[in-house]
């Protein structure tokens, strides 16, 4: 099975690093990670994502214009909102977001 | 359609990581069920037993209202703004994690387990500035009482966060009854039995049930044995 690829997008460094080691420890994602609108379009360009999770408290414009990103690269790309900053709700926004069971 | 939800004790998750055991009502960490995100903007409610000497490491945190409720043991916070404190049963911690937060919890005591609740709910405000607040609630009167413990009004009693939630302790009587009217009938309230036998409304809760209520104007507790009940409002949209 791929790998599902996520985006995160945080402005936290630190938060946004411990996001993507938690998601990698999942065999079945693969996390890249982004603090800024340049940071992702330039992930936008090497990559095709199944999931972008968004840290919840980014500004709103930056917001606006990377989800705009996200619908060109792919119209049915999913979009959801991170919060707690760790690993309490990761996984289940992240399974929730798949369509997990 | 149902205005109520419940979740007995033995339907919540459980993980045992050796030095923590912690039972949650709702999907956490690794466990998850979609039928089980929240209740509301109640996100998180766990039951955690930390062994002695143990706890959480240093791990960060944004956005989100998080509450410690002690009912045995010691618990030793640390964070990133400075603060140290130590809570005990008869205390309550909130932490508002606004725009990012390090903290630690462990258990202060070496030898005894501690066990508490940990509480989360989704703010109604984003990017606050960090802050940690704790109040000792033990001599407030809670003896067939329910007691305010939690609201969003920082003069208002107990602790305050930034959500439009407010959060009641009560040590029933066995055969005491009383009412819980709700600050505005568009939240809900989700009842967690901490101790004892209580029926609320016309549902029988035993020790560590949760029963949430939506689009009532007040929930009627009544104990079977003596019980002692935490009872939590919430906006069930925010």
């Amino acid at each position: 099975m791929e790998k599902k690829q996520i985006l995160v997008l945080a402005d936290h460094p630190e938060i946004l690093e411990t996001i993507i080691r938690l998601i990698n420890k999942n065999e079945d994602w693969f996390g890249v990670g982004a603090n800024s609108y340049e940071e992702a379009v330039i992930a936008f360009q090497g990559n095709e994502f199944d999931l972008v999770l968004l840290g919840v408290g980014m500004d709103d414009e930056i917001e606006r214009r990377i989800l705009e990103i996200c619908k060109a690269a792919d119209p049915g790309i999913v979009c959801v909102r991170h919060y707690g900053g760790g690993s309490g709700l990761l996984y289940s926004e992240i399974r929730h977001a798949l369509g997990e069971n | 359609m149902s205005n109520s939800i419940l979740h007995k004790a033995s339907s919540r998750f459980y993980a045992d990581h050796g030095w923590l055991k912690s039972a949650q009502t709702f999907s956490f960490h690794g466990n998850y069920d979609p039928e089980r995100l929240q209740f509301g903007a109640l996100r998180v409610l766990n039951d955690d037993t930390v062994n002695g000497g143990k706890g959480f490491g240093r791990h960060p945190h944004d956005n989100m209202e998080i509450i410690s409720i002690p009912l045995e043991g010691v618990l030793e916070h640390q964070d990133s703004m400075g603060n140290t404190a130590v809570i005990s049963p008869g205390e309550i911690q909130a932490m508002s994690a606004g725009t990012g937060i390090y903290h630690t919890e462990y258990n202060k005591d070496e030898d005894q387990p501690v066990t508490f609740l940990q509480i989360w709910l989704y703010p109604d405000a984003l990017n606050v500035e960090p802050r940690y607040d704790q109040l000792d609630y033990s001599k407030g009167d809670r003896q067939n009482k329910l007691l305010q413990i939690l609201s969003p009004h920082r003069d208002d009693e107990g602790v305050w966060i930034n959500q439009k939630a407010w959060f009641h302790m009560g040590d029933l009587e066995s055969g005491f009854g009383i009412d819980y009217r709700l600050k505005n009938e568009a939240n809900g309230v989700y009842v967690f039995v901490i101790s004892g036998e209580v029926i609320v409304n016309t549902q029988p809760l035993d020790t560590r049930d949760g029963y949430g209520v939506w689009d009532v104007p007040l929930v009627a507790i009544k104990a079977v044995t003596d019980a002692s009940v935490l009872v939590m409002e919430v906006p069930m949209k925010w």
